[in-house]
C-alpha cells in the first residue's frame, strides 16, 4: 500500500463569483513524479497554492504528508518545495546569495546554507554563474536557480508550477532529466503542473487532467490511451515497392483491417493497431518488399485534445 | 538550529541591505543631506554674525539651529517635514508590489514562515533604515552645531532634540505605511508611487487651501485648526514648533484671561510635550491605523490576482 504524500479531497475554491476548482480529489504517493495538465485557468495554479497553505479552500480539505495545509501551513512549508510559475529572484543579488537567504528562511545557519548552495548550484549547472546577479540571468538559468531554491530546504515533496515555461527545447529535456533523476535519487515526492503534455509526459508517472476545475481523467499515459482509443481505430503506413492488386486484395480481407489505400508505394490501412505484424508477414508473402512499417499511435496530443474538446463542449 | 537562525531577522536584514543599495534611496539621502549642510551652515554664519548678542543659557542655541534660518533655505525642520514624506514613500511605495511582479512574493511566503513576516519585515526594514538616517542626520546638525559654537547644549535641549528626532521617525513612518498600502492595494509600482505622492501633495499644498476656504465663510478659528489637523503634515509641524520652541505656550487661541498673569518664560520640556500630546497621540496612531489597514489587506490578499 502506497503511501499518500498528498490527498486533496472535494476541494472547492470561489474567487468571488468564479469557481477555479470544483470538488477536486486526487492522491500522489510517495516517490512519485505526478503531471498535472491542463490548459491556461483549468485551476492548476489555485489548486496548488491551497495546497501550500497560500490560498485558503472555499470547501475541502488538502493534507500534505498528514498535515493540514490550511491550519498547519508551517509543518507543510517546511517539507514542501515551490517553484512558482512566474519564478523570479532580486535583480541585485547573486544566485549564491539567492539561495543562502531561502536556505536561511528555513532556519539553516548560513555556513552550512553556502556549504549546500554551492553543491546545488553545480548539480544544477549554474556554478559558473553562482557570483553573477540573477539580473543577467537568462529564463531558463533563473528556472535552475529556482530549482536548487526549491531543494535547498531539503523538501521532501516538490511542487513545481509550469516549469518548463520560457525555456529553449534542449533546455526543457535537460530540466526535467534533472528533475527525473533528482526525484529518483533522493526519494523526493513531484507535483508538477504544465499545460504542454508532450514534455512531461516523459517523466510522469502518472498525470492528471484538469480542466475547468476538474479532473477529468487520471492514470499514467498508456492506461489512459488504452482508456480513451481501445475501440479506436490506429492508422498504419507501410511504404513497399511492387504493390500489388492481390496484396491489397489479401489485406482487405483481414478481418481487423478496414480499409486499404494506395497512394504511391505507399499503402495506408485503417484498423486495429494489434494487425502491424499481421500486415508485415501479409506483404512478405506477396512478395512485396517492405521498406517501412510506421503505426500512428494515439498520443498525448489526441488525448489531450480529447478531453479538452469534452470539457469545453460537454459542459 | 532553529534557535539560532531567525528568520524574521534574516528578512529584516535583506530589506535594510536592500534599501541601502537602492540608486532611489541613495539619491533621496543625498538630496537631504545637501539640503541639511545648506541650512545648517547658514544658521551657523547667523549665529555666528550675531555672536556677541547672544548669552548661551537661555537662548536654546541647538534647537535654534532646527528651527531658524535667514530667508534663502528653509530650517531644518521645514526640510525634514517636506522632504521625510518623500522618504517614506520612496521606501514604502513598491514594497509589495514590485515582489509580487518579480515573482518573490510568492516563493518568499512559500518557505516555512508566517505568512505577516512578509509584511512586518517590510515595515521593521525600512523604519531601521529611516530611524538610522534621521537620527544621523540629527546629531550630525548637534555634532556640526558643537564644532562650531564650542558650547556644549544643554540637556533640555537636548532631550527636546531627541524627542523630536522620535517623532520625525514617526512621521516618515506614517508616510512609509501609506506608501505599503497602495502597494499592496495596486498592482503597478508605478501607480502606487503617484497615488502616494499624490495624497502628500494635497495635504502639503491644497489642504490648508481647502481649509481657508471653508473656513473663509464661518471665520471660526477653532473650526479651522479642528480642520487642519486632519492633515498629518500639520499635525507633525505644530508637534515640532513645540518641542523645538520652548517658549510657545499654546497652539489655540488664548482668550486675556488666560494671558493675563502668565510670566513670559519658556516652558519646561514636561509642559511642553503636555501641550504636544494630543499630537504625539493622533499622528502615533495614524502611523499604526495605516499599518493595520496594510497588514489587513496582505494578510487577506490572494497571492494570485
Amino acid at each position: 500500500m502506497p503511501v499518500s504524500m498528498i490527498e486533496i479531497e472535494e476541494l472547492v475554491k470561489d474567487y468571488g463569483k468564479v469557481r477555479a476548482v470544483d470538488h477536486l480529489n486526487f492522491k500522489i504517493n510517495e516517490g512519485e513524479i505526478y503531471g498535472l495538465l491542463g490548459p491556461n485557468g483549468a485551476g492548476k495554479t489555485t489548486a496548488i497554492l491551497t495546497m501550500l497553505g497560500l490560498s485558503e479552500p472555499t470547501e475541502g480539505t488538502v493534507r500534505v504528508k498528514g498535515y493540514n495545509s490550511t491550519s498547519e501551513p508551517l509543518k507543510v512549508k517546511r517539507i514542501t518545495g515551490y517553484l512558482p510559475d512566474d519564478v523570479g529572484f532580486s535583480d541585485n543579488r547573486t544566485g549564491l546569495e539567492c539561495l543562502v537567504y531561502t536556505a536561511m528562511l528555513n532556519g539553516i545557519p548560513r555556513s552550512k546554507a553556502v556549504k549546500s548552495a554551492r553543491k546545488l548550484l553545480v548539480t544544477v549547472g549554474l556554478e559558473k554563474a553562482q557570483d553573477k546577479k540573477t539580473g543577467t540571468y537568462s529564463k531558463g538559468m533563473i528556472q535552475r536557480l529556482g530549482l536548487a531554491d526549491v531543494l535547498i530546504k531539503d523538501p521532501e515533496i516538490v511542487i513545481l508550477d509550469e516549469p518548463t515555461i520560457g525555456i529553449d527545447p534542449r533546455g526543457i529535456i535537460e530540466f526535467l532529466d534533472l528533475i527525473r533523476d533528482l526525484s529518483k535519487d533522493k526519494g523526493i515526492t513531484v507535483l508538477l503542473s504544465s499545460h504542454l503534455l508532450h514534455q512531461v509526459q516523459k517523466i510522469c508517472d502518472r498525470v492528471g487532467i484538469l480542466v475547468n476545475g476538474k479532473l477529468l481523467a487520471e492514470g499514467n499515459i498508456n492506461e489512459l490511451a488504452d482508456k480513451l482509443f481501445k475501440d479506436k481505430e490506429a492508422i498504419i503506413k507501410a511504404r513497399v515497392s511492387n504493390i500489388t492488386g492481390e496484396l491489397i486484395n489479401k489485406l482487405l480481407q483481414e478481418e481487423n483491417i478496414n480499409d486499404v489505400k494506395r497512394d504511391g508505394d505507399l499503402l495506408i490501412i485503417e484498423g486495429k493497431k494489434e494487425v502491424t505484424p499481421l500486415i508485415a508477414e501479409t506483404v512478405i508473402n506477396y512478395d512485396g518488399k517492405l521498406h517501412r512499417l510506421s503505426y500512428e499511435e494515439y498520443g498525448l496530443d489526441e488525448i489531450y485534445q480529447y478531453y479538452f474538446e469534452g470539457g469545453d463542449g460537454n459542459d | 538550529m532553529t534557535d539560532k537562525v531567525r528568520p524574521f531577522w534574516v528578512m529584516v536584514q535583506k530589506e535594510i541591505s536592500e534599501h541601502v543599495r537602492n540608486w532611489r534611496f541613495i539619491i533621496l539621502v543625498a538630496l537631504i543631506l545637501l539640503t541639511t549642510v545648506g541650512s545648517i551652515y547658514t544658521v551657523l554664519s547667523i549665529i555666528r554674525d550675531n555672536a556677541a548678542q547672544i548669552s548661551s543659557n537661555t537662548t536654546f542655541l541647538y534647537l535654534k539651529m532646527f528651527t531658524k534660518s535667514n530667508n534663502n533655505l528653509p530650517p531644518f525642520i521645514t526640510l525634514i517635514s517636506f522632504l521625510g514624506p518623500l522618504l517614506g514613500i520612496a521606501l514604502g511605495f513598491d514594497a509589495v508590489n514590485a515582489e509580487r511582479n518579480k515573482g518573490t512574493l510568492s516563493r518568499v511566503i512559500s518557505q516555512p514562515i508566517p505568512r505577516d513576516h512578509f509584511i512586518n519585515s517590510k515595515f521593521v526594514g525600512a523604519l531601521t533604515v529611516i530611524f538610522i538616517l534621521v537620527f544621523s542626520l540629527g546629531l550630525l546638525v548637534l555634532g556640526l552645531g558643537i564644532l562650531y559654537i564650542g558650547v556644549p547644549p544643554a540637556l533640555g535641549e537636548f532631550l527636546r532634540i531627541i524627542i523630536f528626532l522620535i517623532f520625525t521617525c514617526i512621521y516618515i513612518a506614517f508616510w512609509l505605511n501609506l506608501g505599503i498600502t497602495f502597494s499592496i492595494v495596486f498592482r503597478q509600482s508605478a501607480t502606487s508611487a503617484l497615488s502616494a505622492l499624490a495624497i502628500w501633495l494635497f495635504f502639503t499644498v491644497f489642504y490648508s487651501m481647502l481649509v481657508n476656504v471653508i473656513t473663509g465663510v464661518s471665520s471660526s478659528v477653532n473650526l479651522s485648526l479642528i480642520l487642519s489637523r486632519i492633515s498629518p503634515n500639520y499635525l507633525f509641524d505644530e508637534l515640532t514648533t513645540v518641542l523645538l520652541t520652548p517658549s510657545i505656550r499654546s497652539l489655540g487661541a488664548l482668550s486675556f484671561e488666560q494671558i493675563y498673569g502668565a510670566i513670559p518664560s519658556t516652558l519646561p520640556l514636561g509642559q511642553s510635550l503636555l501641550l504636544a500630546w494630543p499630537h504625539i497621540t493622533a499622528l502615533l496612531a495614524a502611523t499604526m491605523i495605516c499599518f493595520g489597514i496594510s497588514y489587513v489587506l496582505f494578510m487577506k490578499q490572494e497571492i494570485r490576482g
